[in-house]
């Protein structure tokens, strides 16, 4: 028998770290109605987003994941809103660049920084009360406080390491096996809750949870320990800005409630929430800031 | 508004924070910028259109190491930064 016959046939390879890819327009909107047209584009380490607004009104928003290359990503992000809305390039009067790949926007006006952009998009999804944001980005995390305008008053980045962000989180649903999406409602089914794993490093919170299974933990109980060392180290991070009331989180670990409902038992305090993805927050701060920007002009003449 | 720069890790918190309000305007003539010997801080155009001080991305992951020869361990009894940002725009976390 040749080796290849013996061999068992190839598994494909699951991908238990990816997460949902969407687009979306709001269907009772027609942007031919619009006067000013802006775009925001959200360039991140993980994800990417277009977000087109409308008279300062969110039309619709494309959310992917970013490719090696950031204007192939910042392109591709709008291809597909472009796509599914019907719109050109040439029909949107501002677009601004933010995120990790924000001065590699090719087709962008100006480039903010996603800490003055989340803030702004979180103010318009959670309203004037939100006041502390907690951004859980792809591979970094971010602690901001704002005014009632969406403006940023302190914030602190960390950016050195990946534990308490996105990146960690498709580790651990890799090493589970088991669907990022899942993890959170699945954290929540454990009898006891059990201790956290190393909330300093995404490498030794691996091998942590290696090491718990092997001793017996059942897997939900390992998702359980590592969403509370998550939700422990962005914790300890708003400690030190503070928190106050009108708490709202954005980013993709937004979606998984096993961190959010842990950050807040830590903080005791409940999150703003909103019908709005909260991926695109960034991008949509930075389509709002493109809109200001026209006004402030226009008004200019 | 309070730009923290800097991290946390396994050693501890390693943030210099900078009150944009003082820096704005700065009283000082910018002398951070040639207090520091190590040259970490720049002046920069923010979100807002404001001209403030910052510290340079490439140091923002190391300050444990680039600023501690201007901790006490290094012979200085105060930091050159601190010292020469009269307005009081510029604080250590540790």
């Amino acid at each position: 028998m040749s080796a290849e016959l013996a061999m068992p046939a190839a598994e494909e390879k699951k991908e238990f770290w990816r997460w949902q890819e969407n687009t979306w327009i709001e269907e009772g909107m027609d942007w031919r109605d619009a006067k000013v047209i802006t775009c925001g584009i959200d360039v991140g380490s993980v994800s990417s987003q277009a977000v087109i607004v409308c008279d300062g009104v969110l039309y619709g928003y494309n959310s992917m994941r970013t490719g090696n290359n950031s204007p192939d990503s910042a392109t591709n992000a709008l291809k597909g809103i472009l796509d599914k809305s019907g719109m050109k390039l040439e029909d949107i009067h501002y677009v601004v660049g933010t995120g990790y790949g924000r001065v590699n926007v090719p087709f962008a006006h100006k480039a903010v920084t996603e800490i003055a952009c989340h803030a702004r998009g979180a103010n318009y999804m959670g309203g004037s009360k939100v006041r502390t944001i907690l951004d859980m980005g792809g591979q970094d995390c971010k602690a901001i406080h704002c005014d009632e305008r969406g403006k940023v008053t302190n914030f602190l980045m960390n950016d050195k390491c990946a534990a308490g962000t996105g990146r960690g989180m498709e580790v651990i649903a890799d090493l589970m096996q088991i669907p990022i999406a899942n993890l959170g409602p699945r954290s929540f089914d454990v009898e006891t809750e059990p201790e956290a794993v190393s909330s300093i490093c995404v490498v030794f919170a691996k091998s942590e949870a290696l090491g718990l299974l092997k001793a017996g933990y059942t897997k939900n109980m390992v998702i359980a320990a590592y969403c509370q060392a998550m939700a422990e180290r962005v914790v300890s991070l708003l400690e030190r800005i503070g928190v106050e009331e009108g708490f709202f989180i954005t980013g993709g670990i937004a979606k998984n409630p096993g961190v959010v409902k842990r950050i807040e038992r830590l903080l005791g305090i409940q999150a703003v929430e909103t019908k709005i993805d909260s991926q695109i927050a960034g991008a949509l701060g930075a389509a709002l800031f493109g809109y200001t920007l026209m006004q402030k002009q226009a008004a200019k003449g | 508004m309070i730009a923290n720069y800097g991290y946390k890790d396994g050693s501890g918190e390693y943030y210099i924070s900078i009150d944009t309000d003082n820096c704005i305007d700065c009283a000082a003539g910018r002398a951070c910028l040639t207090a520091c010997p190590k040259e970490m801080f720049e002046i920069i155009t923010d979100d807002y259109d404001d001209e403030v001080a910052c510290v340079k991305k490439n140091f923002t992951r190391t300050l444990a190491f680039d600023c501690a020869d201007c901790k006490p361990a290094g012979g200085y009894t105060t930091l050159p930064c601190i010292s020469a940002c009269t307005p009081g725009a510029i604080k250590h976390s540790w």
